[in-house]
């Protein structure tokens, strides 16, 4: 649904600016103190402007040049929310379509199937959907299996199993059956499913500030009032020094000094923010997450599906003593003809590239196939005469010694071994033989090793949480490079772990898909739910990947760190700045009486006119010219804090107290130029 | 400036280097409740304190019981100081001078003033304190806002370091070993050793000496009035708690208080030694002796900029004075010498403002007022950056965490976490505290001081200089008294109604209002849980970090006050070298 959008988009740009004016109402205003300064400044030069203007007072000319940019730059800031704004707003649109009223089947009290609106669907009411419906409501699959096309939500096209049962029975408002039908409880009232509240996110409508917000707006405001204090205490002594000032220069000092850079673009970094997941396909619940993401110190990943592939493939065969390879392999090859599974396949397959096996028509040899079942523990082929089979060690032991036989030592010694490797062993036995062992690898993800060393340098700690036993968990976890494991574990453990971490005062992170993953979701500071997976699940964590890749909780942790980086370096940035302004405004606004404060006008700006404009232009056009820094944000690279600390520091500090200097120059020379000052 | 000036400089520079870490490893002992080497001694009689005023020493505190406890005490003891002041003609002991009662504007002024441990005079101490109102009001209190100052650090310094933890620590505790482990010990030490030195100690009444100069009128030798008293003993802890209430007007030019190379050299060794011993402290009560260090960097760089900056200004010869030598023959040194001590010269005039100024001290050995505009830039500055160049003895110490705690804000959010100091997460809570901190400060010097240079009535008159150098003067009586410093850039007549009561207010605020919100930001810490560090923690030691908490301090005082200094001192220079003086 999301492709990446041009920046400037100019549909986007064009109502962000109608909103831009609209927000100029001080009620909208308020919430932002900083811009709201700038605002009650703006109204009082303007209605000075007017009363100069009816009483024929000099300088009219340049105190309406004043007046303007102090209105352009509250109108910038707000133009960078409703950016911000806006990119959300196109998206909620194209959710909007996939909402449409829909006709929903109900079954009505009496068991009979009765025609509703979509809005008539409460939680609990069960309905029907056939092949090319759409389905009317969030809900779960009681029974039924069907093919459903998710695109609308996801943007992925390729259609997605749903079954009553198990950890695919949730099914999204807005989404298509495409075959089959399914009977589907409703599980949300119209207005609160699924893809209102992600209309709802993307649109920034139910934003509310998180708690770095909060405490950075604190300071903004905190320096609001220190600078309003100077300016206002400046005039006392400029009367004492008999040079006072007027009030359009001591409002162009004060606009100048507050920090209106990050003040006027706080809020659209982070709209920004979350806009940057929903364009990973991640929805964020709240702001609140997507902070906690940046701040994350431990990361659970599950093994299977996130570390290795979810499946293991055959690498090896390992004969019994006096057994040939090719004769193990062919037996194994057999057994596993029938067998969908992955692991069957790449037995099939390790045959045919090792020994040249190929596969056999199984009806022609009366082959009947014996399925994997939990009871067994195995499975294998039925040849009239012969039984393959082939399993867990446990399994083919008591299937030997059903038969009087036993595990031979040296097959034991194989498993051994694999198992020391961190593999799986898959013991294969025909009749009372057993014929060797299959050395089945989990195999980790390409790239991954990378990835998780790029956490380390962020100084993330990887937990693997696997049902495997310890030796095999160690040798993946090696393998990968994670930091540590949890081995055997079942849901309640990587709850306890989730809480024991959390006790040392660090901030988890996890991925999940299943209804018994749902107390550590909610747990978790940061959990993100599959999108693949339960309902409940969805509901517990804190954000869902439409994707349903599990590997995207380190873009996510990124994007979070990313975020408030590019909030550190704004009001680094923007305090820095103001170094500058102060050595274009001061000595403009004495050196008409103390010609010497000229000393102090170490820019050579043409006059205190020019001085004092120029300042307030860049203090207006910097904003616009953030805007992109602000929704894209900052560069970010995994390093360790001293690193990162050193090179922003260098951009933002440094470079912000030396930007104002050329910038205002160069605008007072492009004032001169125009004969505008 | 003279390479024996430089090596004045690094010689205090080292010995202090030096002090750090044994004064701090003591004072973290002592504010941690362990034992030290002074307990077999002080050990009964710190229990038989707590004994007889049924203190419970196991009893912690909330952090607002704390701060009731910090304004309770502080209260009491200021009544009874503004009393003693009252009654001194009536009271019968230790007035040889019979000295009549302090009047009420005074009186308040200086209660005020000895208990937020700013110590300004607006009063000369030999013609208006009687020994007792001295001894009993003025050094005990000393000692008190000295105590005071050590705690509450100590509190905002456990607030780091526990976790979970509701309560930071019981005040009466704290005061109690504070007083009786530190500074009482080291006062008692420290008059002897002003006392070998030539410093008097004694309840006579003062001399009448005649000197060699005969009066015009007479024929006869005129007769000269020599003040003395309890000197030694009030020296002590006027150096050491950062009081820097002079026993005599003069301060530390006056040869009773300060006779020698070694008691000046002593005097401004003492003013640092607590205040630089707990940045070690700080280190070591929070496990992270980097930080603690950090911390120091961050002061003795601010503090080498402002004396190499003050020193330089100083040696400047006058630039209206052409063709007279501006050098003098004992010591070689040129410069601006008006207002300053022969015996001291340029380089320890200099280092003696600086370190005073630096610190809340306010003990003076030359008039700041007579520095060059420049020099007295840097004196003022020092005060403006809020006190935290070392500052006073605990009040340096918060001031600077407070600066600490905003600079991890500011730019710990560009590691891409939310800021966390030491392992605490900074939130909205911790902010607030901050700003108002930083808030109050500006507030009550800029406002006070804008009212006092419009009015013609109340705050001119007292000017004897007019022009930027007036605008100087108001600024820096406001900020020594918000500061807490004492000091007095001289040239204003502030002993009248009006500046008494201002000034008064002025520090009473700049004293405790501003402690409130240190003590509510050590309980919000406390509560915390504590998160420990890793390779993505933003890092609060090296150089780096003291890099960037000087400019944090540098900015966030640079551009609170710049407006005003433009119209004062760096005016004041500007127009000087244009051939304007006032």
């Amino acid at each position: 649904m999301i492709e990446k959008k041009n920046l400037w988009n100019s549909k986007i740009a064009a109502a962000a600016l109608l909103d831009s004016v609209k927000k100029l109402d001080p009620r909208k205003m308020i919430k932002n103190p900083v811009m709201f300064v700038v605002e009650v400044g703006s109204v009082l030069t303007t209605l000075l402007l007017i009363d100069n203007t009816v009483h024929h007072r000099a300088g009219f000319g340049f105190n309406l040049q004043i007046t303007l940019w102090l209105w352009f730059t509250v109108v910038f800031a707000n133009f960078a929310e409703a950016m911000a704004e806006g990119r959300g707003k196109a998206q909620a649109d194209t959710l909007r379509k996939a909402r449409g009223e829909t006709i929903a089947q109900r079954y009505a009290a009496s068991g009979e199937l009765e025609e509703v609106a979509s809005s008539a669907l409460r939680a609990g009411n069960v309905i029907y959907i056939p092949a090319g419906q759409y389905i009317a409501g969030d809900g779960e699959v009681i029974e039924g299996v069907a093919s459903v096309d998710e695109s609308a939500i996801t943007g992925e096209s390729a259609p997605v199993i749903r079954e009553a049962g198990g950890d695919r029975s949730a099914v999204t408002g807005g989404t298509k059956v495409l075959s089959d039908w399914i009977k589907v409880k409703i599980t949300s009232n119209p207005g609160e499913t699924f893809l209102d509240r992600m209309i709802a996110l993307v649109e920034g409508a139910s934003r509310q500030k998180t708690p770095n917000e909060i405490a950075l707006s604190i300071l903004l405001s905190g320096l609001t009032i220190v600078f309003l204090l100077a300016v206002v205490t400046l005039q006392p002594f400029a009367i004492y020094s008999k040079a006072p000032q007027t009030v359009f220069v001591l409002v162009s000092l004060l606009v100048c000094l507050i920090p209106t850079t990050i003040g006027g673009l706080l809020s659209a970094i982070g709209i920004a923010g979350m806009d940057r997941l929903v364009q990973y396909n991640v929805l964020a619940m709240s702001g609140r997450a997507v902070e906690a993401a940046g701040d994350v110190n431990t990361l659970l990943l599950d093994k299977t599906g996130t570390i290795t592939l979810g499946n293991r493939q055959a690498v090896e065969f390992m004969p019994a003593p006096s057994i040939s390879a090719e004769r193990m392999a062919d037996a194994a090859q057999l057994a596993s003809l029938s067998d969908e599974t992955p692991e069957g396949r790449s037995i099939v397959v390790l045959a045919k590239t090792q020994y040249n096996l190929r596969g056999r028509d199984l009806g022609s040899i009366h082959a009947e196939f014996v399925p994997f079942t939990a009871q067994t523990r195995m499975s294998g082929v039925n040849i009239p005469g012969t039984r393959i089979r082939k399993g867990s060690v446990d399994a083919i032991t008591r299937f030997l010694e059903e038969q009087g036989s036993s595990l031979p030592q040296k097959v034991r010694e194989s498993v051994e071994e694999i198992a020391r490797a961190g593999g799986t062993p898959l013991v294969v036995a025909e009749n009372a033989t057993a014929l060797g062992v299959i050395y089945l690898k989990d195999i980790v993800k390409g790239g991954l090793k990378e990835r998780l060393a790029r956490l380390r340098a962020m100084g993330i700690r990887t937990i693997m949480i696997t049902g495997d036993n310890p030796l095999t968990a160690a040798v993946i976890a090696r393998e990968a490079g994670v930091d540590d494991f949890l081995a055997e574990a079942k849901p309640k453990d990587k709850m306890d772990l989730i809480k024991r971490e959390q006790g040392r005062g660090k901030l988890v992170a996890m991925t999940g898909d299943g209804t018994n993953d749902a107390p550590a979701l909610a747990q978790a500071d940061v959990g993100v739910a599959m999108n693949s997976g339960t309902q409940a699940a969805k509901e517990a964590g804190n954000m869902v990947d439409l994707d349903s890749n599990p590997t995207k909780l380190i873009e996510i942790v990124e994007i979070g760190k990313q975020l408030l980086m590019t909030r550190g370096a704004l009001t680094t940035f923007s305090i820095a700045n103001d170094v500058a302004k102060y050595f274009a405004i001061i000595p403009a606004m004495f050196a008409g009486v103390f010609p010497v404060l000229n000393a102090l006008n170490i820019m050579y700006l043409r006059s205190p006119q020019s001085a004092i404009l120029s300042a307030v232009i860049f203090n207006a056009i910097i904003i616009i010219a953030l805007i992109p820094l602000a929704l894209k944000g900052v560069k970010y690279e995994p390093k360790p804090a001293d690193v990162l600390l050193r090179r922003n520091l260098l951009i933002y500090g440094v470079g912000g107290m030396v930007v104002p200097f050329i910038g205002i120059k160069a605008i007072d020379m492009a004032l001169a130029f125009l004969h505008l000052a | 400036m003279s390479a024996n000036g430089w090596l004045q400089f690094f010689v205090y520079s080292i010995v202090l280097l030096l002090t750090v870490k044994p004064v701090g490893l003591y004072l973290a002992r002592v504010l941690e409740g362990k034992r030290t080497w002074l307990d077999p001694v002080l050990g009964p009689v710190e229990r038989l304190i707590y004994k007889l005023s049924g203190v419970n020493a196991e009893h912690e505190m909330h952090w607002r019981q704390y701060a009731y406890a910090v304004l309770g005490f502080s209260a009491v003891s200021m009544v009874i100081t503004y009393a003693i002041e009252r009654l001194q003609a009536a009271l019968p002991v230790w007035n040889p001078q019979k000295l009549s009662a302090v009047g009420p504007d005074l009186a308040w002024n200086t209660a005020a003033s000895f208990t937020t441990n700013t110590n300004w005079q607006s009063y000369t101490p030999e013609t208006t304190m009687s020994y007792l109102t001295q001894m009993a009001a003025l050094a005990t209190h000393n000692f008190f806002s000295g105590a005071v100052g050590i705690v509450v650090a100590v509190a905002l310094v456990r607030g780091i370091q526990r976790t979970s933890s509701k309560t930071i620590g019981n005040f009466w505790v704290d005061t109690t070993r504070a007083l009786l482990y530190v500074l009482l010990p080291a006062c008692v030490i420290y008059a002897l050793l002003l006392v070998t030195q030539g410093v008097p100690q004694n309840l006579a009444k003062y001399t009448a000496a005649h000197t060699l100069e005969q009066s015009s009128q007479a024929q006869a030798n005129q007769t000269q009035t020599i003040a003395q008293g309890p000197v030694a003993s009030q020296e002590a802890i006027k150096m050491l708690g950062t009081n820097g209430g002079g026993f005599f007007n003069a301060n530390s030019a006056h040869p009773y208080e300060n006779p020698t190379p070694f008691t000046n050299f002593l005097q401004m060794l003492s003013i640092f030694i607590i205040p630089a011993g707990l940045t070690y402290a700080l280190g070591r009560m929070t496990g992270s002796q980097g930080h603690g260090w950090a911390v120091f960097a961050a002061m003795f760089v601010l503090f080498a900029a402002g004396f190499t900056t003050l020193y330089w200004a100083e040696s400047q010869p006058h630039p209206l004075l052409h063709g007279a030598s501006q050098t003098t023959v004992a010591s070689g040194e040129t410069g601006n010498y008006e207002g300053k001590e022969v015996r001291f010269g340029i380089s320890q005039s200099s280092l003696f403002a600086e370190i005073t100024t630096a610190a809340s001290c306010g003990a003076v050995n030359s008039v700041h007022d007579s520095y060059t505009p420049l020099g007295g830039m840097v004196v003022l500055t020092n005060i403006l950056l809020g006190e935290v160049i070392f500052g006073g003895v605990g009040s340096g110490l918060y001031g600077m965490l407070i600066f600490v705690v905003l600079a991890v804000f500011i730019a710990g959010l560009m590691v891409g976490r939310t800021p966390e100091y030491l392992g605490k997460k900074i939130d909205a809570y911790d902010v607030k505290m901050s700003m108002l901190y930083v808030l109050i400060f500006p507030l009550i010097i800029l406002t006070l001081t804008a009212v006092f240079v419009l009015s013609p009535t109340i705050g001119l008159p007292a000017l004897t200089n007019n022009g930027p150098h007036g605008l100087s003067e108001i600024l820096y009586a406001f900020t020594s008294a918000t500061g807490n410093n004492g000091s007095a850039f001289a040239g204003l007549s502030a002993n009248t109604w009006w500046y008494n009561v201002a000034l008064g207010w002025a520090m009473l605020a700049g004293r405790f209002l501003m402690l409130i919100p240190v003590l509510a930001l050590a309980g919000n810490m406390a509560q915390k849980k504590s998160v420990p560090p890793s390779p993505g923690t933003f890092p609060v030691n090296g150089w780096l970090f003291t890099v960037l908490l000087v400019g944090v301090v540098l900015i966030l005082g640079a551009l609170t006050f710049f407006p005003a200094l433009s119209l004062g001192p760096i005016l004041e220079h500007l127009l000087l070298h244009a051939g304007q003086t006032f």
